[in-house]
């Protein structure tokens, strides 16, 4: 069986679309993200990893009465805690949240609070599945870290492939990768979904999927460029995108449904994760052909307007 | 040509013997439940999927800081006066600069006397400043001093609470400097969901430490303050008491201390509850030959003075001294049967250099645990059968070829967690899912450029060769970029986020292999067969 056998399709012709649809997506993403800081003062609500603060998940043995649990909190005196029902209702799972603590000594005084008010105050039979106590400090190292970590890795692809392509290529992967992460960044945002650690991950992981399909194509590309010198360079780019289309679709596809298996499977620990992915993976291979590869033809081209020389960006020649 | 297949079929099958006994060792029978055993024997799981606690802790160094000025500021007292300089008072200026001492009132004829004493005595560990016309001096700790001094405060934290926590019979507890932040100890502890009991022996920073008494017991603050004038000097403090060995009764008092101890928590040498004579509890405790000679110089000129035994930031116990003691005596107190485990425990282990703060604390019932496990495994066994499925439907023959190369890529994948004592975390498990779906990449590059080899009119073997050879480059750069960002996820995450990194890692590593040599070698035993004419199923 065979797919996109022979497809001839005029991927730069298309460049125009791409651009709004990318520009409609990011921009919506950015306007999600402006209005969750100037509500929450950051760009997507964050998990209890980064926000800091107190977060009991319990399991009650019947189905819990959330309005119980919620006057078993005050009645304790417990203030500002938000009570809700924690993934599937057969669970009868309930996440119990309490904002930052600023004093760090205090710390791990609301998670006993919690606990023993409810003992008190309420006969439902429960066991405590997950307690996260996050002081201020270690949100704050965590918020910078992974920051950081994502830009190391941008900054450790765009070296590689400045070193086995050029320059060119490597900016525009680093480019369509930065677009898939805001893009991804930005769904979290628009669903008002939190960011976690593991989210976090995933958007790296994403940062190296989208990286390979895009060297798939540069690869391609090269290839190519060596082989037929006098063609125009949207020509080639436009072959080696089609010439590769069947592979980029397979891939993808198949680790789409590895990803949608983990989102449907993998249970809510994973779930933020999973989505992550399956958005991620996505817009990755999207970007690949419809971002990173046009980069290429318009810097090209913008080098021919401004007399720098109309050579192609011809890369070094493989060395493995 | 044949020889050289059968030793490379050879290679792959002892890689699969080998990774195999990785995962599951020796086991003891074939039966799932012995399976299942060896295999748990060999998998090691993170907390978040056996359940477990997770501590982040900060080691106040400060606090070890200005207890080495605190035994400075009482040499620098002691030398002053052994050389008859006179001066008016040595004390630390600043409560927020633990690292700083001044000397004052010294006298202008003396001036180069005390500078040539304080820097042959303390030029080592402190910038000494000043001597002037107003007669103040400043000793500053070196920075590079009170870094090491820092560093060797987290670090014997790390040992006291390792010994603590040995002592609990916590298995494989993970204790270790964090270094996310400055002066931060990770400790992750499987299979404790009970963290008020371990809190309250990794934290009783108790430091238990004997003080001599300046006056007391007081009711209160204010009698105490009173019986020292309205300010308390820099050289004392003033402690609450508790127990009736220590008030008289159950009522609380205060008294006033010297502040630097006479005996500190890591004197002790050894430490062992017991019963006196009347069947109080109590805990007799042996102190290091230095700390004993020390001791003893104490206790044989203040004989009729009283000490305190302050401990937890409380006097439990106040002694009158009726003779030296050297090494070795008894604390008496009104201890609960706990409390003088867990004091005798900490007086073994040795004190905690300095107190520590939370900074973190996540629990993960076993319960969950468990779901996470079923659930992380459904989702690879379906990921697994649906990707393999495909590959079936779509390569036909060469299906089987990339499904087998995926099987032994997870073989290695798991060999490698059990060799290496990696630890499975449940974001690990969908790095083993998103293996199979990136390392399956690999195939469908290969098998993709020999299908257009064989377009372009190649025969067979050719066809095998070539795709192989413009798939290789693809794969190379393809694996770097993914292992980049993974090695980069590894330094900065942690605990189940670096589980992840770690599978992703190793299952890419062994993509390489099992994608292109196994694959390869595979293919290169069923062109051997092919007659004449016939092609490659692909």
């Amino acid at each position: 069986m065979e797919l996109f056998h022979g497809v001839n399709v005029d991927w730069l012709g298309k460049k125009w679309y791409f651009l709004a649809f990318s520009m409609i997506f990011s921009v919506a993403g950015i306007i999600s993200m402006s209005m969750h800081w100037v509500q929450i003062g950051s760009p997507v609500p964050l998990s209890v990893d980064f926000r800091g603060g107190t977060q009991v998940q319990l399991q009650f043995a019947q189905t819990p009465d959330i309005g119980r649990i919620r006057q078993a909190t005050v009645e304790a005196g417990i203030k500002d805690a938000s009570v809700v029902a924690y993934d599937v209702a057969s669970n009868n799972e309930v996440l119990i949240s309490l904002p930052e603590q600023t004093n760090e000594s205090s710390l791990d005084a609301g998670r006993q609070q919690i606990v023993d008010a409810l003992h008190a105050h309420y006969a439902n039979q429960f066991t405590v599945r997950n307690v996260q106590v996050v002081g201020p400090t270690v949100g704050k190292q965590l918020e910078r870290q992974a920051g950081l970590a994502t830009l190391y890795s941008m900054a450790g692809m765009l070296v590689y492939l400045w070193f086995r392509f050029q320059l060119i290529y490597g900016v525009a992967a680093v480019v369509a990768c930065f677009h898939d992460t805001l893009i991804t960044v930005g769904f979290f945002a628009l669903t008002g979904q939190e960011i976690s650690l593991t989210v976090i991950a995933a958007i790296l992981t994403l940062v190296g999927y989208s990286m390979n399909d895009t060297i798939v194509v540069f690869d391609r590309i090269r290839e190519n460029l060596r082989l037929s010198r006098r063609e125009a360079l949207p020509d080639v780019v436009n072959r080696s995108i089609n010439q590769t289309l069947s592979r980029t679709v397979l891939t993808s596809g198949l680790t789409f449904l590895t990803v949608l298996s983990l989102y449907v499977f993998g249970g809510q620990v994973l779930r933020g994760f999973s989505f992550a992915l399956v958005v991620g993976i996505l817009i990755g291979t999207y970007s690949s052909i419809a971002v990173a590869a046009p980069m290429l033809v318009a810097w090209q081209e913008w080098r021919g307007k401004s007399g720098k020389g109309t050579t192609l960006p011809a890369a070094k020649r493989a060395r493995v | 040509m044949k020889k050289n297949l059968k030793n490379k079929v050879l290679l792959i099958i002892a890689v699969l013997v080998v990774f195999t006994y990785g995962i599951i060792g020796v086991p003891s029978g074939v039966s799932g439940k012995a399976l299942m055993e060896a295999l748990s024997n060999r998998i090691h799981l993170g907390l978040d999927l056996r359940g477990g606690a997770h501590l982040i802790l900060q080691v106040v160094v400060s606090e070890a800081v200005a207890s080495e000025t605190d035994n400075t500021v009482a040499r620098v007292q002691q030398d002053l006066k052994t050389a008859k300089l006179t001066f008016s008072q040595a004390y630390k200026p600043d409560p927020t600069k633990p690292q700083v001492i001044r000397l004052e009132g010294t006298t202008q004829p003396n001036a180069s006397v005390v500078r040539s004493l304080l820097d042959t005595k303390y030029s080592n560990e402190y910038d000494v400043n000043g001597g002037g016309a107003d007669n103040t001096w400043t000793l500053t700790m070196k920075p590079l001093v009170q870094k090491a001094l820092e560093e060797k405060t987290v670090q014997q934290a790390i040992d006291t609470i390792r010994d603590r926590v040995d002592s609990l019979g916590v298995s494989e507890p993970l204790i270790q400097e964090y270094n996310l932040g400055a002066n931060q100890i990770l400790v992750e502890l499987p299979g404790i969901s009970d963290l008020d009991r371990v809190k309250s022996i990794i934290q009783s920073t108790a430091r238990l430490e004997i003080h001599a008494v300046v006056g007391g017991p007081y009711q209160d603050e204010t009698a105490a303050l009173a019986s020292v004038g309205g300010v308390v000097p820099p050289d004392e403090m003033l402690v609450h008491g508790s127990g009736a060995l220590a008030t008289g009764s159950d009522a609380d008092s205060v008294y006033v201390l010297q502040r630097v101890s006479v005996v500190a928590g890591s004197d002790f040498r050894s430490a062992d509850p017991g019963t006196d004579q009347n069947g109080l509890r109590n805990v007799r405790f042996t102190l290091t030959n230095e700390a004993g000679d020390k001791f003893y110089e104490y206790t044989s000129v203040n004989v009729g003075k009283s000490m305190a035994v302050v401990m937890g930031g409380r006097v439990r116990e106040v002694a009158n001294i009726k003779s030296a003691i050297r090494d070795s005596g008894e604390i008496e107190g009104s201890f609960t049967p706990d409390e003088v485990t867990i004091l005798s425990k900490m007086l073994r282990t040795g004190a905690l250099p300095a107190s520590l703060n939370y900074l973190e604390d996540r629990t993960v019932g076993a319960s969950l645990g468990a779901d996470s496990i079923r659930q992380g495994v459904t989702a690879a066994i379906v990921g697994v059968l649906v990707v393999m499925a495909f590959m079936l439907f779509y390569y036909r023959g060469s299906g089987i070829n990339a499904d087998l190369a995926l099987f032994l890529n997870l073989v290695i994948l798991l060999g490698f967690m059990g060799f290496s004592k990696a630890t499975l975390t449940l974001p690990g498990i969908a790095g083993v899912i998103l293996t199979i779906g990136m390392g399956v990449d690999s195939n469908v590059l290969i098998f993709e450029r020999i299908r257009e080899e064989v377009r372009a009119g190649k025969a067979p073997s050719a066809a095998v060769d070539q795709g192989f050879a413009h798939a290789w480059v693809t794969i190379v750069d393809t694996h770097v970029t993914t292992i980049v960002s993974a090695a980069i996820l590894f330094l900065f995450g942690s605990g189940p986020v670096k589980g992840f990194a770690v599978t992703l890692t190793f299952g890419l590593a062994a993509n390489l292999f099992t994608a292109v040599y196994v694959s390869r070698v595979i293919f290169e035993a069923h062109l051997n067969k092919l007659k004449p004419g016939e092609t490659v199923s692909i």
